[in-house]
């Protein structure tokens, strides 16, 4: 092939490389003014003032909103806890053999089951057989166990991160294998286990497959007193509506969703933001 | 004595910095020539001129005149994927492709418009050969090359360059991360090749400098402090400098 | 001094016990998904459920064969790849090697930003904006339908296919790159022939990942897709997929312990065995396939 069509399949590859990137601005940008279309003009104190109902221009998010702190808050503090755990186990205490590699490996294939798994096992478990009902702490339950996967593995890059030389320094100091987590490894990486915590947030807020299951998507009327009651989230509500045949209940998902990514929008650039800030640190 | 490439008046940036400074040099056809000096004297930098490597990084530039047979390689209608083709590269720490011994060493040919089987078979064959690898692989050309040794993998790159019948061939320390034996495998194979090909290495070891060239310079903080003939610079150095980099006193 | 020990004893064993949770959940998955498939499949034989062509669980006659459920998920898989992966590598590609750092640092994050918009929303984005289009251009075909769906569905696993294979590029050392360039290519062929090959456990690993995602997508299809499983391949045609189902059976008033109930459970385990295969599968690739540098 002479050197000329060489350097055009270069040319060419480079055209089709920037349609590509393209493409996937278009999209968002798309995507975006559709639904600021639609929803911007819906999006007044009303609406994040009123509960649900059969007519669209009554409709608000209240429930959801509230429904959807209660159990973003709830599975992120259970996961956190479990997660960090896990994380600082595998880390720190546990020997080389195989039943800890059968442990990362069981890690790894539960990141990957899809997230109506665990809504079926929530449903089996907490609404029936612990009979929880279709309330706020069988939601909660279930997204902590969702996000138990991403927590784990965060962490344990976090942990990683810890220099060597650090945890020596504290061991030939004297303290024990407690006091060194306690006092050197956990402050060092707490940025990275933040970030993991952050991501799982956004995660936790957006997901509405295994609340579906669970229950959580008939309309809901009443903002949600405790754990017991039943519930509905913003992801869930805006389902709701937009699988209804109306154009009305269409625009209000629309003002939904709106919230829904400027929150999401949000939690994901604090998270970036603090990543990028503790890379600089290393 | 023709000569090969002839760099004037070189000078070359990185970014405000100076990193060569009015290099002259002669590099004379079919023969070595080494570069030596202390780390971070610019002998890479150099090197990589005279092929324009250095056209990969960023904010770069350069001054002067570097002449392949007469013709300034920076010129702008010169293409560098030819140029390339023409003056060859060997690098410090074998890279062998992600393929097998056989495509490592047919990829860039096969660019080229070579796309018989028959020649592509016989290109690899002369150039494992005149790399002195043929026999240890030539029953597994189709397997990967990373099963090599780091010794093999080197001069399976140095096969992978002349494959494409280059006319310089450029070593950057080719010999820095080989073991003693397969470092003497590389340095016979020098002498062999420089009957082809006009061979310029950069070197950290003075001692293969003076093994392997018929012509060494001498740089230092980006000055060419001196060049001649390799028995006359060990031997009786014109500048002080030289004389005290080749006794050891610093570097 | 003992009680130190002690302490730290317990520490370590509350620490351990943690970790036999993330054990159970995958225990607790196989008995719930195990022992309600088992029960289903006293009444259903296991070849009719696998070889059937007809599901119809919520009417009479019903009918158990699987089949329309595993090919509306597999048409989803097939058109949402035909987006997310080249669309997915080709944004890596330019990332990776083309892009200026400046370029770079604003274009990244907004992809990752686009990764992390929840599903429900590309589902309301079928529905509302590519539904219409699909309509458009050819107007004979029903408001829910499969390619709908399946266009959303690989949009939003282009991020994920573009970050996981611009991190395998970026670990393909600089070194390999110089070589190449040293042999007289073209940008192009060094890229090709070159920077991908070293990458490949990684690509590959990504795509995977976004079909495994595919398989695993619950929202989009339940909103687009539609609730009519068929035995076809058309992607014009409303179908329903196994995530489909379990989200409309759930939804529904469905008897505890009735058969509808524990088809259910039969879909939910192949659809989990379907992906835990792919899990393994992929790791299988990226260990034979790795590059060490």
């Amino acid at each position: 092939m002479s050197l000329k069509k060489r350097k055009n399949a270069d040319r060419i590859f480079y055209v089709m490389l920037v349609l590509a990137i393209i493409f996937t601005l278009f999209i968002l940008v798309l995507l975006f003014s559709d639904i600021f279309k639609k929803g911007l003009s819906h999006l007044n104190l009303d609406f994040f003032n009123s509960f649900s109902s059969r007519f669209p221009n009554k409709s608000g998010i209240r429930a959801a909103l509230l429904g959807s702190l209660w159990t973003v808050i709830l599975s992120v503090l259970i996961a956190t806890v479990l997660g960090i755990g896990t994380a600082i186990y595998l880390e720190e205490y546990a020997p080389k053999n195989k039943f800890t590699s059968i442990l990362k490996v069981n890690i790894s294939n539960l990141a990957g089951i899809p997230s109506v798994i665990y809504g079926i096992l929530g449903l089996s478990i907490f609404v029936r057989y612990l009979n929880f009902g279709r309330t706020i702490i069988s939601g909660s339950l279930t997204l902590a166990l969702l996000i138990l996967p991403t927590i784990i593995v965060s962490s344990q890059e976090a942990l990683k991160t810890v220099p060597k030389e650090m945890k020596e320094g504290s061991y030939a100091l004297g303290a024990t294998k407690w006091q060194t987590i306690k006092k050197i490894v956990l402050p060092y990486s707490f940025p990275g286990i933040l970030t993991g915590m952050i991501l799982g947030v956004s995660r936790a807020f957006g997901e509405s497959a295994p609340l579906v299951v669970i229950g959580g998507a008939a309309s809901i009327w009443f903002q949600p007193k405790g754990i017991f009651d039943e519930f509905t989230t913003l992801p869930l509500q805006i389902f709701n509506w937009a699988a209804r045949p109306q154009a009305e209940f269409q625009n209000i998902a629309a003002a939904g969703i709106i919230v829904l990514l400027v929150l999401v929008v949000i939690i994901n650039l604090t998270a970036i933001l603090l990543r990028n800030r503790y890379q600089d640190r290393m | 004595m023709t000569v090969k490439m002839d760099i004037k008046n070189l000078d070359f940036y990185y970014g405000n910095t100076k990193a060569l400074k009015d290099i002259n040099i002669n590099i004379n056809i079919n023969e070595v020539t080494a570069l030596i000096g202390p780390s971070g004297c610019g002998k890479s930098t150099f090197l990589k001129v005279l092929n324009r490597m250095n056209d990969l990084i960023d904010d770069t530039k350069v001054e002067g005149t570097v002449l392949l047979d007469n013709e300034n390689i920076y010129d702008k209608n010169v293409s560098v994927e030819e140029l390339r083709k023409r003056v060859g590269m060997v690098f410090q720490k074998p890279n062998p492709f992600t393929k097998s011994i056989y495509e490592n060493i047919a990829y860039a040919p096969r660019k080229y418009g070579i796309k018989n089987k028959n020649e592509l078979d016989e290109l690899i064959k002369k150039s494992l050969e005149g790399a002195a690898l043929w026999n240890e692989v030539k029953d597994r050309l189709h397997k990967s090359a990373k099963n090599l040794s780091g010794g093999q993998q080197q001069r399976m790159c140095i096969a992978r360059a002349i494959a494409m019948k280059p006319e310089v061939i450029l070593m950057d320390e080719p010999t820095s991360a080989l073991d003693p034996i397969a470092t003497a495998k590389i340095e016979e194979l020098i002498e062999e090749l420089k009957k082809k090909y006009t061979i310029v290495i950069v070197t950290h070891s003075m001692q293969q400098a003076s093994r392997i060239s018929d012509r060494t310079g001498f740089f230092l903080m980006g000055d060419l402090i001196e060049v001649d003939d390799t028995s006359n610079l060990f031997t009786a150095p014109k500048d002080k400098r030289t004389e005290d980099y080749i006794t050891g006193r610093f570097g | 001094m003992k009680l130190n020990l002690n302490k730290e004893k317990i520490i370590e064993n509350t620490l351990f016990v943690m970790n036999l949770i993330s054990i159970l959940i995958t225990i607790s998955i196989f008995i719930i998904l195990f022992s309600e498939s088992i029960m289903f499949f006293k009444k259903t034989p296991l070849l009719t459920f696998l070889t059937g062509t007809s599901w119809t669980p919520l009417f009479k006659p019903q009918n158990f064969g699987v089949l329309p459920l595993v090919l509306g998920t597999f048409t989803i898989v097939i058109f949402s790849s035909f987006i997310s992966i080249p669309i997915g590598l080709l944004s890596a590609i330019y990332i990776s090697e083309y892009a200026s750092r400046k370029v770079r640092s604003i274009v990244k994050p907004i992809i990752e930003i686009l990764g992390g918009i929840p599903s429900i929303v590309y589902g309301y984005f079928a529905l509302n904006m590519i539904t219409p289009i699909i309509r458009n251009i050819i107007p004979n075909v029903s408001i829910y339908n499969a390619l709908s769906a399946a266009i959303a569905v690989g949009i939003m696993t282009i991020p994920m296919v573009m970050s996981l294979s611009e991190d395998a590029m970026k670990a393909v050392p600089k070194s390999l790159r110089e070589n190449a360039y040293a042999l007289g290519l073209t940008k192009f062929e060094v890229v090709i022939g070159v920077v991908i090959p070293a990458a490949f456990s990684g690509i590959v690993a990504s795509f995977i990942l976004a079909i495994s995602r595919a398989i695993g997508e619950t929202m989009i299809v339940a909103l687009a897709a539609g609730s009519t499983p068929k035995f076809t391949l058309n992607p014009f045609e409303s179908i329903q997929t196994m995530t489909g189902f379990i989200v409309q059976i759930t939804q529904g008033d469905v008897v505890e312990g009735s058969i509808e109930s524990q088809s259910l459970y039969a879909v939910a385990m192949l659809l989990f065995l379907i992906t835990l295969g792919m899990n393994l599968f992929s790791k299988y690739i990226v260990d034979k396939y790795r590059e060490e540098y």
